[in-house]
């Protein structure tokens, strides 16, 4: 088809989704609608490791991202009950300063990503490259200290988390 | 390609119909043992024994007047009861139904797809199935519908935890696989899982009952304190999908409780009644015998789900919060610790 593969096909399908839905995210005036697209992005973006061999990296994504995290966030979000009318107006000044900040930020991405050499797993590494089982041996032999670092710090958030929402320390 | 289409499109339309059938029958079978439990009849007007009733029901809601609020978000209003019933009819897809059957000299799996993350694929849907019931709830513009979404959602992220960490247990003992073909085959010489992990599955069917919004943990519908909870502006067939979706979850509930715990399509002394039968593998009379076998322990499960419907009185909130956080997640990381140190001492894992 127009000389492209299948997955090529999908690949440009799932990140015109992906960058559609996660600009619909910040163009949508109802809070609401902009965590139900980013819920969606999440969803192209759990896609895009499915082109890349990964499905236990997919559906965690997609059980974590979408199935936890999104679920709470609309669940403070309905709770805050959020509308135009009492939605703070913001200045010109802060809105030049979050698009100076969000530029620099795209700069660095694109930056990184330009000196980075293409990723070629879809490519070159087998399917099974994703599976439950190899994932988890990387993560337990090869990348052991980061990932115990990055458990640390997630036990670190839970415990302040903890620690603001008790009404008084005893 | 075209017949392994085929062959998928009927599997597919198969499990499709049978979840609406199951559904449909246990809406009259509810009735007939909450009658039989409160000494009454039940239906029994439509058709011989009221087996018609279903039917009639149905009908009833297609007929209804359909009622969308003024205020409410339209497309999200629509959206909620076919995502809740989209989520309930996707998971019967990675459940294998009965052994694999040999049609015309090829040998087909019956079962839409064995995936090899087939049990976070279960885990996946179920945690999407929760944004049915909030974008139903908060679209209705309702105080008592957000009220009943929320309690929904709180409850399920709070009880998908501790059903988590119970099946992990679960799959340690069966080998690390997270296929639910290879776990019921696991089943199929020795003994049922349950046998191994007896704490695991009361965690289970506790955290199942939740997730299926079923009485006793049924608050977020509570007609005592919301009305109708997340439905109750609703009306005609999306009232419709929103109750039926909460009978086809109770039926794929019961049927991945039945896979998980209790050897799926395996019985006791199977092979020894196949041999004395005289059937071969793959031969139809063994998918059928196995497809009985499962659905009995379906039915058992389905009629249990009911049974403590009508016997049990609801929790109340913070009863429910507190039985989920303080006594299932504990208990479920206890049964793993255990299972871990069990299955260490015995040879089968290594560091």
């Amino acid at each position: 088809m127009l000389g492209y593969t299948i997955t090529q096909w999908l690949f440009g399908i799932l990140s015109f989704l992906s960058i559609m839905f996660g600009l619909m995210v910040v163009f949508s005036r109802n809070p609401v609608n902009s965590v139900l697209y980013l819920v969606m992005t999440f969803f192209c973006i759990a896609g895009h490791y499915l082109l890349l061999n990964s499905q236990f990296l997919a559906i965690v994504h997609i059980v974590v991202y979408a199935g936890a995290i999104m679920v709470l966030f609309l669940f403070v979000i309905m709770l805050m009950d959020l509308n135009q009318d009492n939605e703070p107006q913001k200045t010109w000044l802060t809105k030049i300063i979050a698009g100076i900040a969000g530029g620099l930020m795209l700069f660095v991405l694109v930056g990184s990503l330009k000196g980075s050499e293409q990723l070629g797993i879809a490519q070159n590494g087998s399917s099974q490259i994703g599976t439950v089982k190899n994932l988890g041996k990387v993560l337990f032999s090869e990348f052991l200290f980061p990932f115990e670092i990055a458990s640390i710090l997630l036990l670190a958030a839970l415990v302040g988390s903890i620690m603001i929402g008790k009404k008084e320390i005893k | 390609m075209l017949t392994f289409i085929i062959y998928k499109a009927i599997i597919c339309v198969a499990v499709f119909a049978l979840s609406l059938a199951v559904a449909a029958y246990s809406t009259l079978w509810e009735r007939k043992l909450s009658a039989l439990l409160q000494d009454r009849v039940g239906p029994d007007r439509a058709g011989p024994f009221g087996l018609l009733q279903p039917l009639a029901d149905g009908g009833k809601m297609f007929f209804k007047e359909e009622i969308i609020p003024n205020v409410s978000n339209k497309f999200l209003f629509i959206l909620g009861p076919s995502l809740f019933m989209l989520t309930a009819l996707m998971t019967g897809s990675v459940i294998p139904w009965c052994k694999d059957v040999y049609v015309a000299g090829k040998l087909y799996s019956v079962q839409i797809t064995d995936i090899n993350i087939g049990v976070l694929f279960l885990f996946g849907v179920v945690s999407i199935g929760v944004y049915g019931i909030m974008i139903g709830g908060w679209a209705s513009n309702n105080k008592y519908a957000l009220l009943g979404a929320i309690r929904a959602s709180s409850q399920m992220i709070s009880y998908e935890i501790a059903m988590g960490i119970a099946v992990i247990a679960l799959i340690i003992t069966s080998g690390g696989t997270l296929s639910l073909r290879e776990i019921v085959e696991q089943q199929d010489a020795g003994v049922a899982n349950v046998v191994w992990q007896p704490l695991g599955f009361i965690i289970f069917f506790v955290c199942a009952l939740a997730e299926t919004n079923r009485a006793p943990f049924d608050l977020p519908e509570c007609e005592a304190e919301l009305v109708g909870g997340y439905h109750t502006e609703y009306s005609s067939m999306k009232l419709g999908l929103f109750l039926f979706a909460e009978y086809i979850n109770m039926f794929i509930s019961s049927a991945v409780m039945a896979a998980f715990y209790f050897g799926g399509y395996n019985f006791p002394f199977a092979q020894e009644l196949y041999d004395a039968m005289g059937l071969a593998d793959g031969s139809k009379w063994i998918a059928i015998i196995g497809f009985g076998a499962y659905f009995t322990k379906i039915a058992i499960f389905i009629s249990v789900f009911m049974w403590i419907r009508w016997t049990l009185p609801r929790f109340r909130y913070d009863q429910l919060m507190n039985l989920g956080w303080r006594y299932l997640l504990p208990l479920s990381l206890l049964n793993l610790g255990i299972t871990v140190a069990v299955e260490f001492f015995r040879g089968h894992l290594h560091f």
